[in-house]
């Protein structure tokens, strides 16, 4: 039984996928950390801690310490084994909700916040509930948060900061509403995460009350860290990417493509039933009009009339629905993709350093008979982000399948409805139609 | 006397007389508002199935002798062997242009004043959307007009009086030298100047309310069936646009399945249904081109209601103007015999200027005027009664119109609401198999 706990199905997969998924993601250090998660389903917090602490001595190229929640480590793999048991829905142990949006006006400038609600059974928190108002750059603290501590890890999307001109007003029910979702999903993503769901800066977000604090006490220090990272980006020359990592960069390149052409025809279609919900507006009217110069006809003519009005509600209704439900999904799954490709990235740029080592330790083979622990330790970061990105990208695959399932399904929901409520209304008048039958 | 003969024609009383006399005479052939079995009886549609079952496209010479191309259609008549006795004429076939159509109404317009005369299908299309061809050419227009065409001489066969007309039974039965025949008639000669017909509109001082009602209807029915119409064509671009661009789903779908292994099989297959799905427009659209069709027949009756109305105005315009000329000649001889002059006039100038006259001149004048009357008289009371047929007649063929009419409508209603349901179950098929396919992704 070979370990792999990141690629574990998502809340909504079925129970038994599980433990399927853990069969088929190999991973050396995790075989005896696998059967101890089978024993027993539940972690023990005394087990969790000290491992935990073991990874420490790990870190970024540039020397940015990594953060606990490394796979590499036996504790990280045991905790993830659990919480992808976890996922089943009974055992579920930290559940996050944004809603009740509310404006706030002050001198300098308007803003929403959200409330982002917690209930949890981890021991982690000191609390089993927490309510808390965020507003939209908290989100955005905490994913680029999460994107320096969690270089490995592939971070959720959030909604797009800027509105595109003219689209929509910021303050609209309607913005706020479809904004609210995707914050709301961009928790539960991150709540669902193994490894994300233990970060520090996640949990202070969800239970701070002065998150701005807590903001303020970390810059200093972030701003040296965050400098040394992008010391690192730049050019770098990766000798062989692994096959499967070329693939999934490939893979990507199609996907967006192809995301981006469905994210245009589905707005073509919106538009289409727009103009279309014109033209009908004005055609339903007019057999009013004629029925007002008829005196037999006048019953049926006001009941096509009023027919193509209930048609064109249920068209606007339709469309208002994609609109809302559908675009955004497509969106965010743009931008998700985007998150990946920039974890690929990272990974690449992990790889070259460790290959530039290697190419320096071969030039002085002579001097040293034995690979020095530095390069070893580059060895550990490029397969331990290999792996982490191996498990998110396979979650990632599962939660696509799951969310486009129910994307396009909720998109055939919404015709069908359409369909019906128009067959109703043209069902409802042939009876007025039919009616009072040649008498004479 | 005066002020009876320039009572309108479509006076209450004549409407009275009509109803009085179901039975007898000539009457007893015209329609009875309502039943449609009785008047149908001696109908041609009854004797002889009329289909024109063809169209063919041709070329030949035109009257200036010009190379041209033009569409035949093919008339077929057979006898119905129910309801003849004896008369078992052998099926009968022959080709018509459509302007031997055009030739043929305008002579039942011009021979049958007081009929609403079944409308022709347009002579160009019109109404088009950017996907319906406005070529006269096209299969598919020149296939609409076949039926349209066929269901004028339907109506023409099925017209209680019209029917029985000869021009019309030889345009079925006759190839050759139809068109020598009809012109023979002299039709041309008896059509009344549409410049006259407006110079009756505007002078008629008297006409009949109901025809004045008539026509004003036939105008506003004609503008609210165009509007209906044009808008119609403009709703069936944009739902023609809505579908067709889901057929972009299935092609990218399709491309998306390349690279997708669990979600491949459920996206391919949904892709297809995507591709029916935008396909299914065509026909939905094409059908209701045949529904736009029996509204275009309505919005041309209102044309042939109009010319029914313009008849009865240049009657009553001619009964008006014969009563004000014997009114006229009778106040001349009035003046002549008791010598006295209300109003100026030439007459009473020359004798001024001339001196009088002599009293056998005014004698012979006053003989002369009473012969002028006395065939004023009869002329007047001959329009009169000419006035009152045509209003009784035409009235109810008018009243057979408007059944027909309501009958037509709400069965192309009827038509139309099936046909909406018929593509929302398609819409309701084609998305619930998609859906299936989307569940198994």
């Amino acid at each position: 039984m070979s370990a792999g706990g990141g690629g574990l199905g998502t809340p909504r997969a079925l129970p038994s996928s599980g433990p399927r998924a853990l069969r088929d993601m190999p991973h050396p250090l995790a075989a005896s950390s696998s059967e101890e998660a089978a024993a027993e389903l539940t972690p023990s917090p005394d087990l969790l801690l000290p491992r935990s602490f073991a990874d420490k001595d790990l870190s970024l190229p540039n020397g940015t310490p990594v953060d606990t929640s490394s796979p590499a480590s036996s504790s990280s793999l045991l905790n993830r084994l659990q919480l992808d048991d976890d996922l089943d829905a009974e055992t579920r142990d930290l559940f996050v909700t944004v809603d009740d949006p509310k404006k706030h006006i002050c001198t300098m400038e308007t803003y929403i916040t959200y409330r982002v609600t917690t209930k949890t059974t981890r021991a982690e928190f000191d609390l089993p509930e927490y309510s808390v108002r965020r507003r939209y750059q908290d989100f955005d603290w905490l994913k680029n948060k999460l994107e320096e501590s969690q270089p490995t890890h592939l971070i959720p999307p959030l909604p797009e900061k800027f509105v595109m001109k003219g689209v929509v007003d910021r303050f609209s029910e309607e913005f706020v509403e479809t904004r609210r979702k995707a914050l709301d999903k961009f928790l539960k993503r991150i709540a669902d995460h193994p490894v994300l769901s233990f970060n520090e800066h996640f949990s202070v977000f969800l239970t701070a009350k002065d998150l701005n604090a807590y903001k303020k006490q970390g810059m200093a220090l972030l701003s040296k860290m965050g400098e040394s990272v992008k010391y690192v980006t730049g050019g770098y020359k990766l000798r062989s990417r692994p096959l499967e990592f070329a693939a999934i960069g490939d893979y990507l390149d199609t996907f967006v493509l192809k995301l981006g052409t469905i994210d245009r025809i589905a707005q073509r279609i919106i538009k289409e039933e727009l103009e279309y919900l014109v033209e009908l507006r004005e055609y339903g009217p007019v057999y009013s009009t004629w029925g007002g110069l008829e005196v037999e006809l006048a019953e049926p003519l006001e009941g096509v009339s009023a027919c193509i009005g209930n048609c064109c509600t249920a068209l606007e209704e339709l469309s208002d629905d994609m609109t809302e439900d559908s675009l955004p999904v497509l969106r965010e799954y743009i931008l998700y993709s985007e998150s990946m490709k920039n974890v690929l990235k990272k990974r690449d740029q992990v790889q070259a350093e460790y290959e530039a080592k290697l190419e320096a330790v071969a030039l002085k083979k002579e001097e040293r008979p034995k690979v020095p622990a530095d390069v070893e330790k580059c060895q550990d970061r490029v397969e331990c982000f290999n792996a982490d990105l191996k498990a998110d990208m396979e979650r990632w695959q599962n939660n696509k399948r799951q969310d486009f399932r129910q994307l396009l399904m909720g998109m055939a929901d919404k015709n069908i409805q359409y369909y019906e409520k128009c067959l109703t209304a043209w069902e409802s008048i042939i009876p007025l139609l039919q009616d009072k039958p040649e008498t004479k | 006397m005066e002020s009876a003969e320039a009572e309108p024609l479509g006076a209450s009383d004549g409407c009275q007389a009509g109803e009085a006399e179901p039975g007898s005479g000539p009457a007893a052939e015209e329609p009875d508002g309502g039943a449609a079995g009785t008047m149908m009886e001696d109908c041609l549609s009854k004797k002889i199935e009329i289909t024109v079952s063809e169209a063919e496209k041709r070329t030949g010479r035109n009257a200036m002798n010009m190379q041209e191309t033009y569409t035949a259609y093919l008339i077929e008549t057979r006898a119905v062997e129910s309801q003849t006795e004896g008369q078992c004429s052998p099926p009968d076939s022959l080709w018509r242009r459509y302007s031997e159509f055009e030739l043929l109404r305008n002579y039942l317009l011009v021979n049958y004043p007081h009929i609403v005369v079944p409308p022709l299908p347009e002579k160009r299309a019109e109404f088009v959307w950017h996907k319906l061809s406005a070529d006269n050419m096209d299969p598919d227009f020149v296939e609409r007009r076949r039926i349209g065409l066929e269901n004028f001489l339907i109506r023409v066969a099925s017209h209680p009086i019209i029917c029985q007309d000869k021009i019309f039974y030889s345009f079925l039965t006759q190839e050759g030298g139809w068109k020598e025949m009809v012109n023979e008639t002299g039709f041309q000669l008896k059509a009344e100047s549409r410049l006259k017909a407006l110079n009756a509109t505007f002078r008629v001082k008297n006409p009949d309310r109901r025809f004045t009602e008539l026509k004003h209807y036939s105008d506003e029915l004609q503008s609210v069936i165009s509007h209906l119409l044009r808008v119609r064509a403009r709703v069936a671009d944009r739902l023609y646009g809505v579908y067709k661009v889901h057929g972009n789903y299935g092609r990218v779908f399709s491309e998306w399945s390349a690279i997708e292994k669990e979600m491949g099989d459920g996206l391919q297959s949904a892709g297809h249904h995507m591709d029916v799905y935008a396909a299914s427009i065509d026909d939905i659209l094409e059908e209701e081109e045949h529904y736009a069709d029996q509204l275009k027949e309505y919005l041309f009756y209102a044309e042939a209601l109009r010319a029914v109305c313009r008849k009865h105005e240049l009657m009553q315009y001619d009964l008006e103007m014969a009563a004000q000329d014997l009114a006229s000649k009778k106040q001349q001889c009035e003046e002549l015999a008791t010598g006295t002059l209300r109003t100026f006039s030439l007459k009473g100038m020359t004798s001024k200027l001339f001196g009088q006259e002599t009293p056998e001149q005014r004698e012979g004048k006053i003989k002369v005027l009473e012969e002028q009357i006395h065939e004023g008289e009869e002329q007047l009371k001959s329009k009169n009664v000419e006035g009152r047929e045509f209003v009784k007649s035409a009235w109810a063929d008018i009243e057979r119109f408007k059944e027909q009419k309501n009958h037509d409508l709400k069965e192309a209603l009827i038509n139309y609401a099936v046909m909406q349901i018929s593509m929302c179950k398609k819409g309701i098929q084609v998305w619930t198999n998609a859906k299936e396919c989307f569940s198994k992704m």
